[in-house]
């Protein structure tokens, strides 16, 4: 994959909300498995926010490896 | 998977049958991977595998018959590898590094062996190493008396004292001018017999009447022994040496093996185990190993300089390079799937068994066995037919059925297909004006994909050359459901296509893809299929020569089109008729896969793209296909290709078909819409119901090829965008004052990151994931 571009997380505010993202508890799931996880998201709407580097590095390999299990 | 079907194809695959000079040696040393050490210049690696095996190194490398060269392969290219003058030159250079050591026996064993012969003292040595007490007894004044005079000008006295002096030092005691004779006595064999656990009479050749009644002899006076086990009528008696092997010329080789094999029964006899239950240690025999020697130019062997001194190290590494080596592997140079997971049929087909197997734990081969792309080029290049296909689709389909195989591996191919059958493509019609049809021209999903107006123009030729009326049939033959191992859905799909057919009043289906042709054959078999393009070269073409065919063409055949000889004629022929210069890359039978096949390309696009690429490299000229698909990835990855619809139907434009890029995915949904928005409208006067979606998002070409590397649908980020600035619910960078929206289709949440320039969204990247997230209340 393309070396991933994105944003500093500071820089990115709920466009709907207009207040900047914080990281916060995040439920993450595949394959019927629940995952805490914390990850930047709008503290007024809930918003989550994931990135490239996150959707194409450690998400991916935890979807794999629960593919195959 | 059946584990009596998957022993079958294991033992299909020959590869790991030894190389004919390690059959042919009567030790079995592995010549192979000896001389492969020295052609590395790692002499120690290389004597430490000879000498495991070879019990006296510094005497059998000067003197042993090596049986191995008159079987070698490499003197069908240039002349048998010199391995007899390699161990010499080896064991000169690395005998000082020999070291051994014997097993401590639980319970020690008396052993006394009558003949301190190259036989006898084999077996004595044998029987030292694995820790028992032995004694030999020698007529003449000097062990290996024999080698001495028969050896002169090979054997340096030096070498047999260094092995001697190793058998010393490993507490052998030899008794030389000890005559063993019949009865009792001193040096009487029934004295011998009773005072130890075992007596081997390694005798010269001669009869040996003496011995006689203590041990039965046969008919010529000769001690009668088992060919097999070395025993004799007496069961603490066992019989070795050169007499065993009546009329045979003298081996010093085979003297070892007949003392190791002599040895091998005591040792059993001496525990108390079966003389022949399981026993492998059969001597030479040959190999079914295939190597393809044509492969490689000719190179004639190495002679060294000095004649008498035999090869320097330098000499012993150049000829030792001469070495193939050898191994069949024809499968694995022809298929960068297999090269690519670094592994050969026989270890893939029990790694792929095992995967299939495992109740809980990783499957770690998943990915592995739906990186095939059943293309069928291994079978054609085995010498035992094993298709690799046939397993991993046979894998894939017992995982599929257990629910075992991840989804995400295939899931857009899927989708694709889901696409080709939906209304925004799929359609069974009449020709204009008739109520019935002749033949059913059937397309196929990926040429209309990829050349929508050249179907429109075929189509519209068909229908202008065949009396009865042309029937349209738009939709998918389903074989991605098949190459995905989805059989029921397989199924499923065939009993559709059957049931438009009989709607359509059951005419002869004519199709234009090779794909196609070989699914419908397969799962619709009662139902009549033929190609489209013998069909046109019956017909004939009017035009004189293409413009496209002013360069000469080196033609792919599809991999699913292996077998259709009579299509790849007519293919040739009909390029011929436009003035192509067709010239041939491997020929039909030998054809490759373009990735696509067995949805490779969506499991492992790495893989895939070796595959490609592999085959673009075979030559300078653009390539001919006849695959949408093929021609297709052949541009994507840089090649200029032509289908031979473009020879045929050239672009009315006039613009170069072999330069036309790969549409990708995204435009492959919009070309299969158009163009049947395009017939309904010119042949039915008909609009669409389902016209496609107006946007004015913008998607920069770099961008959609990153897309395309990352199987993300243009409508997807369009229904993203459309969503995001509808509702207001987006992330704005800051920064960049670019914006960042997300959606979920099915099961994958795509992320879109864009701006907006006078209101236009223009897309600036786009990534996704399978994983979903959700902030805790
Ligand atoms: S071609 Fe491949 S599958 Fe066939 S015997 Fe050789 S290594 Fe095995
Ligand atoms: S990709 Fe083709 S050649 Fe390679 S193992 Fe699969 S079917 Fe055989
Ligand atoms: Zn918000």
């Amino acid at each position: 994959m393309t070396t991933p571009n994105d944003p500093t997380v500071s820089d990115l505010v709920c466009a709907r909300c207009d207040v900047p993202l914080e990281m916060g508890k995040v439920n993450a799931s595949y394959l019927g498995q629940v995952f805490p996880v914390d990850l930047p998201r709008c503290p007024s709407c809930g918003f989550v926010y994931v990135s490239e580097e996150l959707a194409y590095g450690r998400m991916l390999n935890v979807e794999q490896a629960l593919e195959d299990k | 998977m059946d584990s009596k079907k998957v022993k079958q194809w294991e033992a299909l695959c020959i590869e790991e049958q030894p190389p004919a000079c390690t059959a042919a040696c009567p030790l079995h040393v592995d010549a192979r991977a000896m001389v492969e050490k020295i052609a590395a210049g790692d002499f120690s690696a290389a004597f430490a595998i000879y000498a495991r095996i070879v019990p006296f190194p510094a005497i059998i490398g000067h003197i042993c018959d090596h049986p191995c060269e008159g079987v070698c392969r490499r003197e069908e290219a240039g002349g048998a590898v010199r391995i007899g003058l390699i161990e010499r030159a080896l064991v000169e250079a690395s005998y000082p590094t020999l070291k051994r050591t014997a097993q401590q026996a639980r319970r020690a064993k008396r052993v006394a062996i009558v003949g301190a012969g190259l036989s006898g003292l084999t077996a004595a040595y044998d029987l030292l190493m694995k820790g028992h007490q032995v004694t030999v007894f020698e007529a003449d004044a000097h062990p290996l008396e024999r080698l001495h005079h028969d050896y002169a000008d090979d054997l340096p006295p030096s070498a047999i004292a260094a092995d001697l002096g190793m058998l010393q030092r490993l507490g052998v005691d030899i008794r030389c001018r000890s005559r063993v004779v019949a009865g009792a006595g001193p040096l009487g064999l029934d004295t011998l017999i009773g005072d130890h656990d075992a007596v081997l009479l390694a005798l010269g050749p001669g009869p040996a009447l003496a011995f006689s009644p203590t041990v039965r002899l046969t008919d010529n006076g000769r001690i009668d022994i088992d060919p097999f086990s070395r025993a004799t009528s007496h069961p603490k008696v066992f019989g070795g040496g050169f007499h065993s092997e009546q009329g045979e010329r003298y081996s010093p080789i085979g003297s070892v093996h007949d003392g190791r094999r002599a040895a091998a029964s005591i040792d059993r006899f001496l525990q108390g185990a079966s003389l022949t239950a399981q026993r492998q240690d059969d001597g030479a025999g040959g190999t079914c190993l295939f190597v393809n020697t044509a492969a490689h130019p000719p190179v004639p062997p190495v002679e060294p300089l000095d004649r008498r001194a035999g090869y320097s190290e330098a000499e012993a590494v150049e000829e030792a390079r001469r070495c193939f080596p050898c191994h069949c592997l024809e499968c694995v140079k022809a298929c960068p799937f297999l090269a690519h997971y670094k592994t050969y049929p026989r270890r893939a087909v029990r790694e792929i068994y095992n995967n299939d197997s495992i109740v809980m734990g990783n499957r770690k081969s998943n990915r592995m066995i739906d990186s095939c792309a059943l293309c069928g080029l291994c079978d054609a290049v085995c010498p035992t037919d094993l298709a690799m296909g046939d397993v991993c689709l046979e894998a894939r389909r017992s995982m599929v059925e257990r629910g075992h195989m991840p989804i995400s591996h295939h899931e857009f191919a899927l989708n694709d297909m889901a696409h080709a059958r939906s209304a925004r493509f799929a359609l069974a019609r009449h020709q204009p004006g008739f109520a019935a049809s002749s033949v059913l021209f059937f397309p196929g999903c990926q040429l209309p994909a990829s050349s929508p107006d050249q179907v429109v123009r075929l189509y519209r030729h068909l229908c202008a050359s065949i009396e009865g009326g042309v029937g349209l049939m738009l939709d998918c033959c389903g074989a991605p459901a098949h190459w995905a191992g989805r059989q029921q859905f397989h199924e499923e799909i065939a009993a559709e296509l059957r049931s438009t057919w009989k709607a359509m009043g059951q005419p002869t289906i004519v199709t234009a893809c090779s794909s196609c042709l070989k699914t419908l054959g397969q799962s619709l078999p009662d139902i009549p299929v033929h190609s489209v393009w013998p069909l046109l070269s019956e017909l004939g073409w009017q035009i004189e020569a293409s413009p496209a065919a002013s360069l000469p063409l080196a033609i792919h055949d599809p991999c699913s089109g292996r077998h259709a000889k009579g299509v790849q004629r007519a293919v040739r022929e009909l390029a011929a008729a436009v003035g192509a210069e067709v010239r041939e890359l491997s020929g039909a039978e030998l054809t490759t896969c373009c990735g696509y096949g067995g949805l490779a390309q969506f499991a492992n696009p790495v893989v895939a793209d070796k595959i490609v690429d592999q085959r673009i490299g075979e030559s300078e000229d653009d390539y001919l296909t006849y695959c949408a698909m093929c021609r297709d990835n052949f541009a994507r990855r840089g090649k200029r290709a032509v289908h031979l619809l473009d020879l045929l139907l050239p672009p009315i434009d006039g613009s170069d078909p072999a330069a036309r890029p790969d549409p990708g995915f995204s435009r492959r949904r919009e070309n299969r819409t158009r163009l049947k928005m395009a017939l309904l409208k010119d042949l039915w006067d008909e609009d669409m119901t389902d016209p496609l979606p107006q946007s004015n998002v913008v998607i920069p070409d770099e961008v959609r090829a990153q897309m395309e590397r990352k199987l993300i649908l243009a409508e997807d980020v369009i229904a993203v965008i459309t969503n995001a600035e509808s509702s207001g619910q987006k992330l704005k960078d800051r920064a960049s004052d670019h914006f960042i929206a997300t959606g979920r289709a099915g099961n994958v949440t795509t992320w879109v990151e864009y701006e907006l320039a006078d209101g236009v969204p223009i897309v600036r990247r786009a990534y996704c994931h399978r994983m979903e997230v959700e902030a805790k209340p």
